[in-house]
Formats: C-alpha cells, sequence, structure tokens
C-alpha cells in the first residue's frame, strides 16, 4: 500500500499546492476574469505583452484544487507565445500538460482557456493595432 | 498530526466488535434461513443483535428491527415500502427539504409513478415548523418524512411535537436517524415514531448494515424481493457478521453516549470558538453548538474561498473533512441542504463539514484551528474575489461593509448568467 492516495495525479497537486505565476500584475496589459456559470468558480488572468509577444501572465483563482492547478498551468504554458499563436490556445494543452483531469473537471481547464482568451480580447480592445491587418480574420 | 474528521462518513469499527465479528466469518458460517445446527447458530445471533438495537432506541419487541445493507437501503425500504403498502389509500407525501439524498432520491422515483409529495421549507437554522407538516397533510398522505438530525448542518428537529401531529392524523412518520443514533438519545416511542433508520457504521459498527425499526402502525411491503428473510421485509441472505457486529456496536453505543457526547461537546465548542476567533469572514452553518444541534457537527463557510480547495489543503496536513461544495460533488451542485437554507451560493461553495468523534482530542482541536487559519489565508491570496473584496469592488456577505456589488452578482456578470 502507498503512504498517500491523491484525488488528483502528482502534477494536478503540485500545481495546486505550488501554484506557479500565482497574482496579478501592476500595468498589466490585458486582463480576463471569467466565471463558470456550471459551478461558480471564478478565474482571472492578467497579461504584461511587448512587442506582440506575451511576457507575463499570472493568476487568481477562486474555484477548486484542478482549477487553481488548470490556471497555473495555463499561464505556464502561455509565456512567451505571441498574441496570435495565443488566440489558438485550447484547454485541451492544460490537460495534456497536467497529465489528464478527472471528467467532472475538464470544465476547469475550459474557464482557463475562457479566462485567457478574455485577457486576450481586452489586450485588443485597448490596441486594435494589434490585431495586424494579414491576420485580422483571427480573434477570438 | 492525523486528525480524523470525517465521522459523519465513517468511524473506526470497535476492536470488541470486530472480535464478535470474526467467529462468524470463519466457523459460524452457517446461513440463518437453514434449519440444520449451522443456520440455528446464527439465527440466535441476529436475535441477539436485534434485541440490542431494539433496547438503544427504546422499541417494544426485536421484531420490530429489520436489517438491511445501510441506511440508504433502509430508508429507500421505509419510502418506497409504505408508499406502495397504502398505494390504494392515497398517493401523496409529505418530507422535510433537507432530508438526506437516500430520501429525497426516492421520494422523487415515486413521484415519476405518479406520487404527489409536499416539501416542507425549512428556517434558516434548517428547522422543520411542525406547524407546515400539519398544514401539508392531507386525506391522501401515506407517509412523513422528517430527520432527527440534518446530517449535513446538525440541526436537531422537533420531532416529538412532529410526532403528536402525525399520531393524531393517523399518518405513519419516517425518522431518519442516521446523523444521530450513537449521538442522541432514540426512544422510538417518546417520538412517535413509525419507523426509523440508522447505521452502526457511524457508531464504530461495521459497514454494511443498516437497521430499519418499524411499528405494526406503519404498512411495509418488501422492495428486494426473493426469499422470506427480515419477516418477509427484505429479501436475501443476511449479512450475519455486519449484523451480529452491528448489534454489539448499538449495546455499547447506548451504553457510552452520555460521555461520548459530553465529550464532542467540548470538542465543538473549542473548536468553533477558536476557528471563530482566528479567521475572519468564517460562517457557521445551522444552530450554533447547543441543544439545537448535534455536539458532532461543525459546518463551516470561508469566504471568498471554495471548498475543495480547503478539503484537499486540509487532507494534505493530515485533517480530513468533508464539504457540501459544489465542486465536490459529482453533480456540480452545491449541497441541497445549504441551498434550502438559504445560503448565498458563494458562502456554500466555501463549504467545510467537520465531524468529531469519541478519540478526538483537544490538542487535535487545536491543531485543526491553526492548520485551518494558515490555509485560509494562503487559499485568499490566490482568490480574485478576497482581492476583490479588499480593493471594494464586491461585499462580504457575513460582514457586510456597504461597499462594492454582491458576490452573486460580480458572479453573474463574469460567468453570463447565475451560478446557481
Amino acid at each position: 500500500m502507498s503512504d498517500t492516495y491523491t484525488l488528483y495525479n502528482e502534477t494536478v497537486m503540485d500545481h495546486f499546492l505550488n501554484p506557479r505565476n500565482m497574482g496579478d500584475i501592476k500595468d498589466a496589459d490585458g486582463v480576463g476574469e471569467v466565471g463558470a456559470a456550471a459551478c461558480g468558480d471564478i478565474m482571472k488572468i492578467s497579461l504584461k505583452i511587448k512587442e506582440g509577444r506575451i511576457e507575463d501572465a499570472r493568476f487568481k483563482t477562486f474555484g477548486c484544487g484542478s482549477a487553481i492547478a488548470s490556471s497555473s498551468m495555463a499561464t505556464e504554458l502561455i509565456k512567451g507565445r505571441t498574441i496570435q499563436e495565443a488566440l489558438s490556445f485550447t484547454n485541451q494543452e492544460v490537460v495534456d500538460a497536467l497529465g489528464g483531469l478527472p471528467p467532472v473537471k475538464i470544465h476547469c481547464s475550459v474557464l482557463a482557456e475562457e479566462a485567457l482568451k478574455a485577457a486576450l480580447e481586452d489586450f485588443i480592445k485597448k490596441n486594435p493595432e494589434s490585431a495586424t491587418p494579414a491576420r485580422a480574420g483571427v480573434t477570438a | 498530526m492525523k486528525v480524523f474528521l470525517d465521522h459523519q462518513s465513517a468511524t473506526p469499527m470497535l476492536p470488541e466488535v470486530f472480535e464478535e465479528m470474526k467467529p462468524f466469518f470463519l466457523e459460524a458460517y452457517g446461513n440463518p434461513s437453514s434449519l440444520h445446527q449451522h443456520g440455528l447458530r446464527v439465527r440466535d445471533a441476529l436475535k441477539t443483535a436485534r434485541q440490542r438495537v431494539a433496547a438503544m432506541i427504546h422499541a417494544e419487541s426485536e421484531e420490530e428491527i429489520f436489517f438491511t445493507s445501510d441506511g440508504t437501503e433502509s430508508a429507500n425500504l421505509a419510502i418506497k415500502g409504505v408508499a406502495y403498502a397504502n398505494e390504494r389509500r392515497g398517493k401523496h407525501l409529505v418530507v422535510s427539504a433537507i432530508e438526506h439524498p437516500s430520501v429525497m432520491q426516492s421520494v422523487e422515483f415515486l413521484e415519476k409513478q405518479g406520487w404527489t409529495c409536499s416539501r416542507i421549507p425549512v428556517d434558516p437554522q434548517g428547522r422543520v415548523n411542525p406547524a407546515d407538516v400539519l398544514a401539508a397533510i392531507t386525506p391522501q398522505t401515506t407517509l412523513v418524512a422528517v430527520h432527527h438530525v440534518n446530517h449535513d448542518i446538525g440541526t436537531i428537529e422537533p420531532i416529538q411535537e412532529i410526532g403528536k401531529i402525525t399520531q393524531e392524523k393517523g399518518v405513519p412518520l419516517y425518522v431518519d436517524c442516521e446523523a444521530s443514533a450513537g449521538w442522541l438519545p432514540i426512544d422510538v416511542q417518546a417520538m412517535g415514531a413509525n419507523l426509523v433508520s440508522f447505521s452502526p457504521h457511524r457508531f464504530y459498527g461495521p459497514k454494511g448494515v443498516g437497521v430499519l425499526y418499524r411499528n405494526r402502525k406503519a404498512r411495509l411491503v418488501s422492495i428486494i424481493h426473493g426469499g422470506v428473510q427480515e419477516g418477509g421485509r427484505r429479501a436475501g441472505t443476511e449479512n450475519v457478521p455486519a449484523i451480529v457486529g452491528g448489534g454489539l456496536a448499538s449495546e455499547i453505543a447506548a451504553r457510552e453516549l452520555t460521555v461520548r457526547a459530553a465529550h464532542a461537546a467540548r470538542l465543538q465548542k473549542r473548536l468553533w470558538e477558536g476557528l471563530k476567533s482566528k479567521i475572519p469572514y468564517l460562517r457557521l452553518n445551522g444552530p450554533e453548538p447547543g441543544p439545537d444541534r448535534i455536539s458532532t457537527n461543525i459546518n463551516l463557510s470561508a469566504e471568498f474561498i471554495e471548498g475543495e480547495g480547503q478539503l484537499l489543503s486540509l487532507d494534505i496536513v493530515g485533517i480530513a473533512v468533508a464539504s457540501g461544495s459544489s465542486c465536490v460533488s459529482k453533480s456540480l451542485k452545491i449541497s441541497h441542504v445549504l441551498g434550502a437554507i438559504g445560503l448565498d451560493h458563494a458562502l456554500a461553495q466555501g463549504n467545510i463539514i467537520m465531524t468529531l468523534g469519541k478519540d478526538n482530542t483537544e490538542a487535535e482541536m487545536d491543531y485543526v484551528v491553526e492548520s485551518f487559519a494558515k490555509i485560509v489565508t494562503k487559499l485568499r491570496g490566490m482568490s480574485p474575489m478576497w482581492d476583490e473584496f479588499e480593493r471594494g469592488v464586491i461585499d462580504s456577505v457575513i460582514q457586510p461593509t456597504g461597499r462594492g456589488k454582491s458576490f452573486s452578482e460580480h458572479a453573474a456578470r463574469v460567468s453570463g448568467k447565475a451560478a446557481h
């Protein structure tokens, strides 16, 4: 018998107990806050964007262990990506990077995707020129 | 330190109960329905168990005790068994809105088959008003179900008053005692109860056995069909070792009840006082510790954070608790009890349930207070709601400052629709 049993896998537990990028960004370039109507969780992602690239991403989450882990992982994955790359980010990347989530918790990763997209939209609204003419069709 | 605060779900079995059960696994393996020595020996043991259980709840006779597989089966049998037995008399049931899911789901099952049900609302402390029960009874009512103590928030219901009403009206009363058996005295006759159910695993007996008390004033048909076990009310070979263990656990619980309950009450007070003094924006759901609340239960809502995160964090430091938050539930819904007492969704989300046992200690309570305070601070630091409360964007439900929107309004805005 193993000494400890966990509800989630090791990666999820690690991101829940030692969340990466937790907090707010002072003078963030884009902030997105979304809630899950299904369960009541709320997630907020703040972005620092420099020359079309995500330089920093931070999160704050009101939610369960997998919601916290999902937002921690999403901010890890998104750092360094261009806005265009980030706009095509999906929750599946979070699920895969976390090594899987229980079926009932997949919506937590969707919430992370939505929070990120909301933060990007906020940035684009403030900086319309960032959605370059060549790729004007690509929006969230 | 390891602290088990989930005695509502399970208790460690007493070693003497285990010893009592052992021969019925290895030597006395007969089937109580058999007519030879092996069967008769076991039949005798079942009778002893029935007598012990009957004595614990002051039943007139051990023939009023039926053994099932657990509390849920007992509740199913009580609700469906009485409803079916009285189908021709009427198809109306009266239940409190905060009964255990085994009761609520049994009622919903019957509603799909043409029964109607009046759900009696409760006050913000979870109390049923007996006058509401009286008003809900119609000539078609064949059963009233109100639990002795609520499983989530520990409210003690005014059963004796309700029992007077049902006796006057001639309607059977079913009292689910799952949360009270072993911790509060149960006198089925004084209660005016016709049916009572509970499980010995709540008071140091084994899992796999449930009790249903039923007196002759309530007609009951079996819902499991087969042989003529349990007086024809529950077909299927009896779980003999568990019944034997459950019988002894009942006898010991009755003997030690006063001491166990007083011990739990001391710890409950210490725990709640400690938590209240260390953690701001913390609410106790249900009545204050005292005569209206069972001594084993503490139900909390820590504002601005969610329950599963609290539960997982407590588990990491060795403290086992439960939660009625939607994130913990497989259905993603908050506990229907928290909804019925009108608890704000934000507070229902931050719900934690701690249930005490006879072996918990004062030192454990102090450790829980200290650990829980640290965890709440950590999780609040990670929550956008705490930050928004501090900035005056949203307001506290527990201690309103008059600044900012309510959490529910805010949640509805960011999620597009209401969270409920």
